[in-house]
């Protein structure tokens, strides 16, 4: 099947495992020729500007639309009402998170709106200018409601509850205990507690949501543009709520830019959009602009953790505690829910380290805010915050070198297979080998020797640690056993055209972080042609096989297989046409470069392209009983396990200036184990921009309410994203463990970065605070928070 | 409303047209000329993303009206691509990966392109700090830095190599 | 966001412009390098009925030197500025400024003028103008008017301009032998807004300006902290500070409360010291 047996498939000639191969389609990006939902342009196309609430929570009293249905173009001003006729509710709840509520949410809200921002009428109109001149002058009258905007009293007795349908302000609650827990604490030497916050922030994708629908009346087909990551996910449900036959909807994803799991999800007014489409027959472009953005853009991570850790005095942990609070919005997202956050959050807590007892719970409160869903690395930054945090805290206590307590409780690597505490199996981690590597990338004594030398001179530095596990390779645990027809498992078809190029076509989406280059590398080395010679397609539900698309880091690892058993599928079915015009056995020749070669000699034997001559168009030339197949597809499922679990450790070293609190970080390490490494460049680039985005979480990013649920500071002025001249280099390194659930034994990289990020920075802050005694555990870290935390300013309203 | 003739050069071509005076010129030249390489992030001056060249410089696209540009050249990335001007940055941004999902690029590679004529000897912090303007959320900016500065050192070289002779 | 509706008009001299303000009063809005108009009209939260572009005027431009001063047109860009060897001889405070005001792109277009007669407390030249105790050479049809910078800044984004007057120049002191200067800024990133700022002037012994920017309405002198360091230099620090309660008054903001503003102000105002007071 192979070649020489003594030399794996990914080490043969010709192979792309494991290259750094610059991307093809970035050229394209580099000359601004890209095509973004934006660019494209359609005959009669009309643009939506949806009238927004805003207050948090309000009755519609009435909607006057007398006015702006006069103006300069405008095609129609539609309510919530209309629109309902069209398009059905939804409700975000998936039944394997039990107890999971929410209230039907409409794409355009009738009678009451539920958080600032949300539409209660649409204004279409042929250019944005005019929609939005119109949009001003349609007058609703509302009647003001008390909105829910604190997490901790969403639950009390007092606060309104949003759904009176529902009972209560509680959307979902979990509790997990593993092991005698009370018993742990009972026997600990030590005993450490903190509260951490996370701030709710949000994705600023610098391409906005964006949809362009376009109906097509006579034979009731929907095409929709739609910058998205799961087209299929987005065809199925548009399909649904429009009363569509799903194979009469069609969605295409060109360029997307940026998505980091915000355009994954189920969003009112895009689903408006396509409806409105269906209602007016003819294409809506729907572009969010950025002020919209920030109030309709899903947020994420606002939680308040309770933690503790129990250990020994010689730095043996025993057992975790958590108690989380998470704030949403008034309706569970669809389809994912709002509660996956909460729930990974609740399995990740401890995950590295070894100990005996785990006791956790959760309570995902509703409020009227904007409604919050998965965001890149999803609950694993919060996890890992209070994790890491805490093995801190405890080190600090007993003295002990973090470093040194991390080398005694981490899970050593020969324990695998070793199932964590919140019952999920891990498959084969490096913890130690990640530590170690860590150690000698960041020259970890050296900065130590450095920091307790500068602290004579009044200079505080920090070095800070954060271990993490990531949940990537998906199988239908996360959403398929909840009822949600979001597929985990992916497709690639592969086929050989004439000219001897190849074509995949794949489930998996480009955002950017190199889909399509990897996917073309594994297929160029399963088949073995070169790179020049491999298209691919994706994002398009008529063209590629059935797949879920790519989020929870399952592109390479999921739809790289795909491509990978189609291809060597495809060189099989080469191979064996090439030996019947060769007239001998396909096991004496291999494909290499695009040449079918003696596999001994690597003497060339018959190009492809040849070989592509003669099949579509000599057919008659070919030997009787030869029937050549140069389509082939191949699906590919990870099922044995309900993640395939990464690992990794990151390090960051910073300086606070404790006269200003303001911090800087001056370098940053991350190690990491992804198995399988297609592009090495392309898994660092995304470590790296993972990074960053923790950074930003860590230190710039929240979103702020006031007490009557408005966003003060929704707009790029104001929230702060990190820009280069704050952002450190950043160095990564890596260790290979090889998945052994698929051939490729690659698992998923994109969100690493941004899983131990926040950690790191938080316990380098309170590692170069260390002298002054004072722990920082609200996140965004603020130069007010440290300067509030230091006592050089006290406002007492402060949260630390 | 009323509208406004204006005559540019744009690519090294006089376009001439009616526009309004609303219209800010990124919204002109996606719109009316289907230059969609230049993009919106923010509008309001803050992501660069829409950073294109006007009279030789850069400038936020978004902060200027269609109409002021009357009499103007307009270089955007697609001319600034064909015209080979930004080669050098193009190969290095590629050979680097100092791009994922493009949309930020075009305004990057304005400032970038301006920031290597302007600060030959610019080392990476003062990479940093010129680029401090464009927003990506993609890279992490480090791919960035290191392709810029290839470029700026692969420049060094050829003076030093050109002065020794 | 798309802007509203406005008419535009391109004068070509000041004549012109007197005309359209006079017509138009305030429905007209002027356009200078628009880097603070023109997100105000896509946000929507200006709406003019006709723009006055007055890039054109060629009695707007320039940099002159006098004996004594500088004379820098409205219209001058801030590149223009970071560039120019003679702010860098004679006015080095506001060159100084430079690198902290936005990023490149907007430098390229944003004018002195604009800025100063937009008056962003947070913005850097507003605040270098009153520590430099500039002179601000306001014209209308009629006559020409001049105001030191103290008396220009009325409030948020209010100045002394009158209905019918135009920004047309600034004259700044040269930097005579004595001059020293301070500059400094917390932002947290780059260009950003100043969450609080200090330009500091001093032309001769005895004269002290401490103009803090990002903490009011409108850029502040510390005018007590500065008597406290006149009278006393070095020593006097931990009385200036304190008395920069009394000067400051902040606000406070997302990025700081009124407390914080004054514990970074002083903290300003010490690592300022070294460059303001001459040696002994």
């Amino acid at each position: 099947m192979s070649s020489s047996p003594t030399v794996s498939f990914f080490d043969r000639p010709n192979s792309y495992i494991g290259r750094t191969v610059p991307r093809p389609n970035a050229r394209k990006l580099l000359q601004g020729r890209g095509t973004f939902v934006d660019d494209i342009v359609l005959p009669r196309m009309a643009h939506v500007v949806f009238v927004r609430s805003p207050h948090a929570h309000a009755r519609i009293v009435s909607i006057d639309r007398t006015a702006a249905q006069e103006m300069p173009g405008v095609i129609a001003v539609v309510t919530g009402a209309e629109l309902a006729k069209v398009i059905t509710p939804w409700v975000g709840v998936l039944t394997h998170m039990k107890g999971l509520k929410s209230a039907p949410q409409h794409a355009i809200a009738i009678e009451r709106a539920c958080w600032q921002g949300e539409a209660v009428a649409a204004v279409v109109a042929e250019s944005r200018a005019e929609a939005e001149d119109a949009a001003e002058a349609v007058v609703v009258e509302w009647e003001e409601l008390a909105p829910v905007v604190d997490m901790e009293t969403a639950l009390n007795s007092d606060t309104p509850v949003i759904h009176p349908d529902l009972g209560d302000n509680l959307a979902f609650r979990r509790e997990l205990v593993t092991g005698d827990v009370d018993a742990a604490f009972a026997s600990a030497d030590v005993i450490v507690e903190q509260v951490f916050h996370t701030g709710r922030h949000t994705g600023v994708c610098l391409e906005p949501r964006a949809v362009l629908a376009d109906y097509q009346p006579a034979d009731g087909k929907l095409t929709a543009y739609q910058a998205t990551q799961a087209p299929h996910m987005i065809q199925n449900l548009l399909a649904k709520h429009l009363n569509l036959n799903e194979t009469d909807v069609r969605v295409v994803c060109k360029d997307v830019g940026g998505s980091f799991g915000i355009k994954v999800h189920i969003y009112p007014d895009e689903m408006a959009t396509a409806a409105l489409s269906v209602l007016l027959k003819r294409p809506v472009k729907f572009i969010a602009d950025r002020l919209e953005s920030f109030v309709t853009d899903i947020h994420a991570r606002d939680h308040r953790i309770k933690g503790r850790i129990a250990l020994k005095q010689d730095g043996e942990i025993l057992a975790f505690e958590i108690d989380d609070r998470t704030g949403i919005g008034p309706y569970s997202v669809y389809p994912r829910t709002s509660a996956v956050e909460a729930n990974q959050v609740v399995n990740l807590v401890g995950g590295p380290y070894k100990h005996n007892a785990y006791r956790a719970a959760t309570e995902v409160v509703f409020q009227n805010k904007t409604g919050t869903c998965q965001y890149r690395a999803v609950g694993h930054p919060i996890a890992c915050a209070v994790t890491e945090g805490l093995v801190d805290l405890a080190a600090q206590k007993i003295g002990m070198d973090p470093a040194e307590i991390r080398r005694r409780n981490l899970i050593p690597d020969d324990a695998y297979p070793y199932v964590g505490l919140a019952g999920l199996p891990y498959e084969n981690l490096s913890h130690h080998a990640s530590l170690n590597k860590l150690l000698a990338l960041m020259d970890y004594d050296r900065l130590r020797a450095e920091q307790s030398e500068l602290r004579k001179r009044g200079i505080y530095r920090g070095i800070g640690l954060a271990s993490f596990i990531e949940v990537t390779n998906p199988s239908a645990a996360f959403y398929g056993i909840g009822g949600a027809r979001i597929s985990s498992q992916d497709g690639c078809t592969i086929r050989l055209d004439p000219t001897g190029t190849i074509i995949c076509a794949t489930g998996v989406t480009e955002q950017g972080q190199g889909t399509e280059a990897i996917i073309a590398q594994i297929a160029a080395t399963a088949v073995g042609v070169t790179m020049e010679k491999v298209r691919v397609i994706t994002g398009d539900t008529d063209a590629t096989p059935y797949g879920g698309g790519t989020w929870a880091s399952r592109g390479a690892g999921i739809g790289g297989e795909a491509a990978l058993q189609a291809g060597k599928a495809l060189r099989n079915n080469i191979l064996q046409v090439a030996a019947a015009m060769l007239q001998s056995a396909p096991e004496k020749f291999d494909i290499r470069e695009g040449i079918v070669v003696d596999a001994d000699s690597g003497a060339e034997r018959l190009p492809l392209e040849e070989i592509g001559r003669v099949v579509y168009f000599r057919p008659d030339t070919l030997p009787k009983g030869i029937q050549p197949e140069f389509v082939v597809t191949r699906h590919y499922v990870q099922k044995d396990y309900p993640f395939v679990f990464t690992n990794g450790i990151q390090g960051c070293y910073l300086e606070v200036d404790t006269e200003t609190g303001f911090v800087t970080i001056l370098k940053h390490w991350c190690v990491e184990d992804c198995g399988t490494i297609i592009n090495p460049q392309l898994v660092d680039e995304q470590i790296r921009g993972g990074v960053v985005q923790g950074i930003g979480g860590a230190l710039y990013e929240e979103c702020i309410y006031d007490d009557r649920g408005q966003l003060v500071n929704g707009s790029m002025i104001d929230y702060l994203v990190p820009m280069a001249g704050e952002m450190p280099d950043i160095v990564v390194g890596h260790v290979i463990s090889p998945t052994a659930s698929s051939e490729l034994g690659a698992k998923g990289a994109g969100e690493a970065g941004t899983a131990g990020a926040p950690a790191a920075v938080m316990n380098a802050i309170n590692d170069a605070l260390q002298p002054f005694d004072v722990r920082l555990a609200a996140q965004p870290f603020t130069p007010e928070r440290i300067l509030t935390a230091l006592g050089k300013v006290g406002s007492g309203k402060t949260r630390v | 409303m009323e509208q406004y003739d204006i005559s540019v050069i744009v690519n090294g071509q006089k376009v001439r047209r009616r526009v309004s005076a609303r219209q800010h010129l990124i919204d002109f030249l996606r719109l009316d000329l289907s230059l969609t390489g230049s993009h919106l992030g923010c509008e309001h001056g803050v992501c660069g993303a829409c950073t294109i060249r006007v009279n030789g410089i850069a400038v936020r696209g978004c902060l200027m009206l269609a109409v002021q540009a009357d009499g103007a050249t307009v270089d955007t990335i697609e001319g600034l691509s064909d015209s080979g001007a930004i080669a050098e940055l193009q190969d290095a941004f590629h050979k680097h990966n100092a791009l994922q999902c493009g949309f930020c690029t075009s305004g990057m590679l304005a400032t970038a392109a301006e920031l290597i004529e302007r600060h030959p000897d610019a080392n990476r912090e003062a990479i940093r700090a010129y680029i401090s303007g464009n927003y990506c959320r993609c890279t992490g900016y480090h791919s960035i830095v290191d392709a810029i500065a290839s470029v700026l050192e692969a420049r060094r070289g050829h003076r030093s190599a050109g002065g020794a002779a | 966001m798309k802007a509203p509706s406005f008419g535009y008009v391109k004068a070509r001299e000041l004549a012109q412009v007197f005309d359209l303000l006079e017509e138009h009063g305030d429905d007209a809005k002027l356009l200078a390098g628009g880097q603070s108009l023109i997100p105000s009209l896509n946000l929507r939260l200006s709406r003019p009925t006709v723009l006055i572009d007055i890039n054109a005027i060629s009695d707007l431009q320039g940099i002159r030197e006098t004996a004594d001063t500088i004379l820098v047109g409205a219209l001058t860009t801030h590149v223009m500025l970071e560039i120019s060897p003679v702010i860098a001889q004679h006015v080095p405070l506001v060159a100084a400024a430079m690198p902290y005001i936005a990023h490149p792109a907007i430098r390229n277009r944003g004018t002195l003028g604009g800025s100063l007669a937009f008056a962003d407390p947070a913005a850097e030249l507003p605040a270098c103008a009153l520590a430099l105790d500039a002179t601000f050479v306001l014209k209308n049809r009629d006559q020409e008017r001049r105001v030191q910078a103290a008396g220009f800044f009325h409030g948020l984004f209010e100045t002394d301009l009158r209905p019918g007057e135009i920004l047309a120049a600034i004259e700044f002191p040269k930097a005579g032998v004595s001059h020293r200067f301070a500059f400094s800024e917390l932002a947290r990133r780059h260009g950003d807004y100043a969450m609080i700022g200090l330009a500091a002037a001093s032309q001769k012994a005895g004269d002290l300006r401490l103009a803090y920017f990002g903490v009011a309405d409108r850029p502040v002198a510390a005018t007590q902290a500065a008597a406290c360091l006149v009278k006393d230099g070095a020593a006097g620090i931990e009385a200036a500070c304190a008395a920069l309660r009394n000067d400051l008054q902040p606000s406070g903001d997302l990025n700081a409360g009124p407390d914080t503003k004054l514990h970074l102000a002083s903290v300003l105002l010490k690592r300022a010291l070294p460059s303001l007071l001459t040696s002994a």
